[in-house]
């Protein structure tokens, strides 16, 4: 029965309710859309490393860095020429977005060890004016092949869309990159392809050995576990910010809900009072409806997260990748229900502690 | 908490009073009541506003405790009792009928009636309900909400809540006050057909004469002191 006076409550003032849970339902969907933006974006990076069939990355002195050519290119050679290498491609990555760069490649070479790099319109440039764009690329910008995209303040024409997850989403001529941004004989990094890649351990310290501080090489299996967020403390530290505004949001929405309710409904909580119910019924009457608040909001808000991630996978694919992360469902949960019950713990305790005489006068 | 009183009597009230502190002022509402009701009697307390009959009304139901006397509800004496036995009190002995009503708003008549068994940890329907619920006339009006209930209804509704826990007394605070001539006949009639009925005990406390005609016998109050009528 106090199940019963529970729900039609929450009926009764059914707008207020479903405003209540739309927020809580928002907070949820916020949480879970950081948390899909940060593990998307990360595993999108992962997987395009990954995508490149390389088994070492050299990369410039000790820290990586996105930035353009900070190596001399005659590395290319150098390595080229150790055991157990079959083929080394350099890289030129020069930002060309916020969030995206183009990457300047010797193309057939890279062909040559990334069996992921599969076109699926058209195929390599053939010219240093060609351009190849991902499939993610592609869908947000609406291009297609021979279409002309103008990127560093130059026109590029498409010559073909590959699959996503291999090196990066715009791909050109290593030669016509380092032209036009002066980077003439300079390259970002190095892939490098071994005859065994179970000798990746041991050409990676051989390597380390070689090139003495001035570049360093790291296996492209530790490289990708580099990308999670335990490795990014301050990502870390944002997504818990998110989370505590979260807990307060949901606190302040069903605080604020709950409080209206007990006001509105004094002269109720009188005539249960004076029907017998005790403080702890009280209380447990607007516990449950907090509950159910936070509970129609979770389901509203794991609903809306899926909508916003086909909104941003839809919209901007090449910009943000964006994955469902079920782990943080059961979290999202919790942090709405503890909002919901932090909120509902005031006004139940006013309501509990209500005088039955004084609550029964209310008009 | 029980005390010998005497088997037919009921509620025993001796020099109870009540001190309420507003601001600075002492209100002394009642001063020395007392009060004997037999069990099985139909009993009115009429007086004006401000005599004190709400706070007897108050004090017999449990819902404020005396500042001194002594008041014993079948054989339970109240005068000492915390908060949560007055709360288990009002659960099984005492029923409340009101002026306004206060039905739960968002609940149907059956609802209702049920909400009152549930609170007392009774299960849903009592045993010969259905006799007193034919006796209400209210049996086609149980699945509807008080605001499709007219007053006269919503007033039946509330006097079989007060009755669905089989208290030992049922205590009316102005029952007809919100009601035009021919419902408060309507309530009145009721109470009186219950009381001669089923025995129940009622008080009834009322400024009206005519309604307090329809008890066996009348008590009236004034400045806090209970006077044989």
């Amino acid at each position: 029965m106090i199940n019963k006076l529970v729900i039609e409550n929450l009926r009764h003032r059914w707008v207020r309710t479903l405003l209540s849970a739309l927020v809580v339902g928002v907070q949820v969907m916020s949480i879970l859309t950081l948390i899909g933006l940060s593990r998307g974006m990360l595993n999108d990076a992962a997987e395009r490393a990954r995508g490149t069939g390389a088994d070492i990355f050299i990369k410039p002195g000790a820290s990586f860095t996105f930035a353009s050519g900070q190596m001399n290119q005659k590395y290319v050679d150098f390595i080229r020429k150790q055991p157990h290498v079959t083929h080394v491609v350099g890289v030129l990555m020069q930002p060309v977005q916020t969030v995206l760069s183009i990457n300047g490649v010797n193309i057939p070479e890279f062909r040559k060890i990334s069996p992921e790099f599969q076109f699926e319109q058209g195929g390599p440039p053939a010219n240093p004016e060609g351009i190849i764009v991902d499939e993610y690329y592609a869908r947000e910008h609406r291009l297609h092949v021979g279409q002309t995209l103008n990127l560093l303040n130059h026109n590029w024409t498409v010559s073909g869309i590959v699959r996503g997850g291999v090196l990066a989403r715009l791909m050109v001529d290593l030669s016509r990159l380092q032209d036009l941004t002066a980077n003439t004989g300079r390259i970002s990094q190095i892939m490098v392809k071994l005859d065994d890649p179970a000798r990746t351990k041991e050409m990676v310290e051989h390597f380390n050995q070689l090139l003495a501080g001035t570049a360093t090489a790291i296996s492209v299996s530790d490289f990708v576990s580099q990308f999670s967020i335990n490795n990014l403390p301050a990502l870390q530290a944002f997504i818990w910010v998110v989370v505590a505004l979260a807990v307060v949001v949901g606190f302040l929405v069903v605080f604020l809900s709950m409080y209206t309710a007990v006001i509105e409904r004094t002269r109720e909580i009188g005539i249960l009072k004076a029907l017998g119910a005790k403080p702890g019924t009280v209380v447990g009457i607007l516990v449950r409806e907090a509950l159910v608040l936070a509970i129609v909001g979770w389901i509203i808000g794991l609903l809306l997260s899926f909508g916003a991630k086909a909104l941003i996978m839809g919209v901007v694919p090449a910009s943000l990748q964006v994955m469902n992360v079920p782990s943080w469902w059961p979290i999202a949960a919790a942090i709405a229900i503890g909002g919901a019950l932090l909120g509902a713990i005031y006004p139940g305790m006013k309501a509990a502690r209500q005088d039955a005489i004084e609550a029964l006068a209310y008009d | 908490m029980t005390d010998g009183q005497t088997p037919d009597v009921i509620i025993r009230v001796k020099d109870l009073r009540k001190v309420y502190h507003v601001g600075d002022v002492d209100v002394h509402a009642l001063r020395g009541a007392n009060l004997d009701v037999r069990r099985g009697e139909f009993l009115a307390v009429i007086g004006p506003s401000g005599s004190g009959k709400s706070t007897l009304f108050h004090i017999l139901g449990g819902l404020a405790p005396p500042t001194s006397g002594q008041v014993i509800i079948d054989g339970t004496d109240l005068s000492h009792m915390s908060d949560t036995e007055r709360t288990e009190m009002r659960q099984r002995k005492v029923g409340f009928v009101f002026q306004k009503y206060n039905l739960l708003p968002t609940l149907s008549a059956r609802d209702n009636i049920e909400m009152a068994r549930a609170l007392a940890g009774y299960p849903p329907q009592p045993s010969n309900f259905d006799e007193i619920l034919s006796m209400l006339n209210i049996k086609q009006r149980l699945n509807h909400k008080p605001r499709a209930l007219s007053g006269g209804e919503q007033q039946r509704v509330a006097i079989a809540r007060a009755l669905a826990n089989e208290p030992a007394i049922l205590l009316a605070d102005e029952p007809t006050g919100n009601l035009d001539t021919e419902n408060s006949n309507a309530v009145l009639e009721i109470l009186r057909y219950l009381n001669q009925k089923t025995g129940q005990t009622i008080m009834m406390i009322t400024h009206n004469p005519e309604a307090a005609a329809f008890a066996d016998r009348t008590v009236a109050i004034r400045d806090g002191v209970i006077h044989e009528g």
